[in-house]
């Protein structure tokens, strides 16, 4: 028996692959290529979309990208100062309508509402408006705030941009919270210390860096929203008044509107927007990500 | 003498400080509460809001509103089954073609990848959700139509020009590059990370004591997938894709800059259309009267198919996370 067992051995084919069938073996390997091909297509295509921003915008951008204002239809030059810091007004307006309304929630649906069934119902509603298409909000702020008031503004920009905000932070400031080992907060109990002020000065600030992380990665959704600021803030080519009432110039409407202009100048603006706005998106989402890596 | 002064120090810092922390106590409780109401309240207004502000149009149009191939700005009729109809195809088409390519790269990354390579591949699939759907617009128009109407659609059309069925659903009177199945193409590259995202958080989750026992008789790589993991995963699988579908239907920009826009009803994927949201966003702003509440109840329209897909998504998904 003992001598029988190297000659079997030895009479195997050196691969591992010796005793699969063939069938079986053709279709591990197909399944290894195409998954493989798969996800070398995802990657491709995303630089592809890099390799064109950067190919095509990098002309466009210049001091008076962003020192001067939009150019007027058929004139020269111009640049996108007014955009970029208007869609940085009207992205940190909805930050910070936002933040104070998600993180209450999220607390409440982790500290307050465990185990009962309203706190169930809103954590699903939640979940679901983290995915409505933004277009609806947009539409939905329009009949709330632009058509009562009586014009575009600013103001029903951020609400719009908010709104599609809080979910993501009251759905990162949640999980995070339930992260908290609950010995923490029974420590703080035992102190005397009020729910209230076991919340805010024990699990909020062992949870920070997450929830930190859920506000970039809202901000760097909303950032790059499109669809909701045409039926709110819309755009302009001038500096908004500084009450934000009327037409709010902003990056990504002014890209939609000047990527299939006729006039070249914003052709190329519009390419070097839409850099702009990407690479910082991208910068952001890194950022948050890296702050989540290592808080873990 | 310290030791005298002592207590009686503590009873009146005692007092002080409780009264103020009671009084913040109960309104940070009903602070957060109100806040986790207001979530609740978004829904209703959103869905309030959509419904009153169409309801003009349903009234005028009935039935008819949903049914009818008319979009007349002239004669104020309004049918949005152009726009309907765009909207399933182009999704439809972006889950047939998004689909298999999510869950070909969640089971790379779950059983293939290498383990230096799935960190950098995992991050580089979820920044394709981070691109604006606006980037995914100017992609989609300015580089990949012109290529896929010269390779694709001149080629095929020249192909199947007089065949039976085919002919009709693959020909392109002219072939522009826009179109529906462009749009289902450039959203089943929107859909991918989701879509992926979830299936591979799903397959991280199966205990790893099912794939080795699989392993241990012998099975392969593909037969461990097909067999033990898929059956797994399960109802779950379906959820992701379902939430992959709430994402396609309503994507605004993105299908906007390459459907081509045109409002009537083509029996060709190959042929200009629109979408509900591509019509909200191309025609509102010059919208007025009856036209405007017509879009409003498009949005309407896509509100309830949208919202019926998110719940049984979250449903299907939620089964899983439990166990």
């Amino acid at each position: 028996m003992s001598l029988a067992t190297p000659s079997t051995v030895r009479e195997l084919p050196p691969s591992t692959w010796g005793r699969v069938r063939k069938s079986r073996r053709v279709a591990d390997k197909a399944m290894r290529i195409i998954t493989a091909s798969f996800t070398m297509i995802a990657i491709f295509v995303l630089f592809w979309i890099l390799g064109m921003l950067i190919v095509k915008g990098i002309g466009g951008l210049s001091v008076a990208t962003f020192t001067q204002t939009m150019p007027g239809p058929g004139s020269q030059g111009g640049g996108l100062a007014n955009a970029i810091v208007g869609s940085i007004i009207l992205t940190f307006l909805g930050i910070a309508i936002a933040t104070p309304i998600g993180v209450l929630a999220g607390t409440y649906l982790a500290e307050y509402g465990k185990g009962s069934k309203l706190a169930d119902l809103i954590r699903f509603i939640n979940d679901i408006l983290l995915s409505a298409p933004s277009i609806l909000i947009g539409l939905f702020v329009y009949v709330i705030l632009v058509e009562p008031l009586g014009g575009y503004s600013g103001w029903a920009g951020g609400v719009a941009l908010g709104i599609i905000a809080i979910p993501v932070i009251v759905r990162t400031t949640e999980d995070m919270l339930r992260l908290v080992p609950g010995p923490l907060r029974e420590a703080g109990s035992a102190l005397g210390a009020p729910t209230s002020v076991v919340i805010t000065s024990i699990t909020w600030k062992a949870a920070k860096s997450g929830m930190v992380t859920g506000i970039l990665l809202a901000l760097a959704r909303i950032a790059g929203e499109t669809a909701p600021l045409i039926f709110t803030a819309l755009n302009n080519s001038f500096w908004f008044s500084p009450d934000l009432l009327g037409g709010v110039s902003n990056l990504p409407v002014t890209i939609y509107q000047f990527a299939s202009a006729p006039y070249e100048n914003w052709q190329q603006l519009a390419w070097a927007g839409s850099l702009i706005i990407t690479m910082s998106i991208l910068v952001l989402s890194i950022v948050a990500r890296r702050i989540v890596r290592g808080a873990k | 003498m310290t030791a005298v002064t002592d207590p009686m120090s503590i009873p009146a810092a005692h007092v002080q400080r409780k009264t103020p922390k009671g009084t913040f106590d109960l309104i940070f409780r009903n602070a957060s509460f109100l806040s986790a109401l207001f979530v609740l309240l978004l829904l209703a207004g959103i869905m309030l809001s959509m419904v009153i502000g169409g309801w003009p149009a349903f009234r005028a149009m009935g039935l008819g509103f949903i049914t009818g191939t008319q979009w007349d700005t002239q004669a104020d009729v309004y049918g949005a089954w152009p726009a309907i109809a765009g909207t399933l195809s182009t999704a439809f088409l972006a889950l047939v073609i998004g689909v298999p390519l999510s869950l070909g790269i969640a089971v790379y990354l779950t059983q293939l990848a290498p383990p230096w390579f799935k960190q950098p591949v995992s991050t580089a699939i979820e920044l394709l959700a981070a691109v604006p759907s606006i980037i995914y617009g100017m992609w989609g128009l300015f580089v990949f139509v012109p290529l896929f109407a010269a390779y694709v659609q001149q080629p095929l059309s020249n192909i199947v020009e007089g065949m039976p069925i085919v002919g009709t659903i693959l020909y392109s009177r002219s072939p522009s590059g826009l179109g529906i199945l462009t749009a289902g193409i450039i959203l089943a590259f929107m859909i991918i990370p989701f879509v992926a995202s979830i299936v591979r958080d799903m397959l991280d989750q199966i205990p790893s004591v099912l794939r080795e026992s699989a392993y241990g008789i012998g099975a392969t790589t593909w037969e461990v997938v097909r067999h033990v993991l898929v059956p797994q995963a399960g109802v779950s699988i379906i959820g992701a894709i379902m939430l992959g579908l709430g994402r396609a239907l309503g994507e605004t920009m993105a299908v906007t800059f390459v459907v081509g826009n045109a409002n009537r009803l083509s029996a060709s994927i190959m042929d200009p259309g629109s979408t509900i949201a591509s019509r909200i966003a191309n025609e509102f702003n010059e919208a007025i009267g009856l036209q405007l509440n017509a879009l409003i109840a498009l949005g309407c329209i896509l509100f309830f198919v949208t919202f019926v897909v998110l719940v049984i998504a979250r449903i299907l998904v939620a089964r899983v996370k439990a166990f």
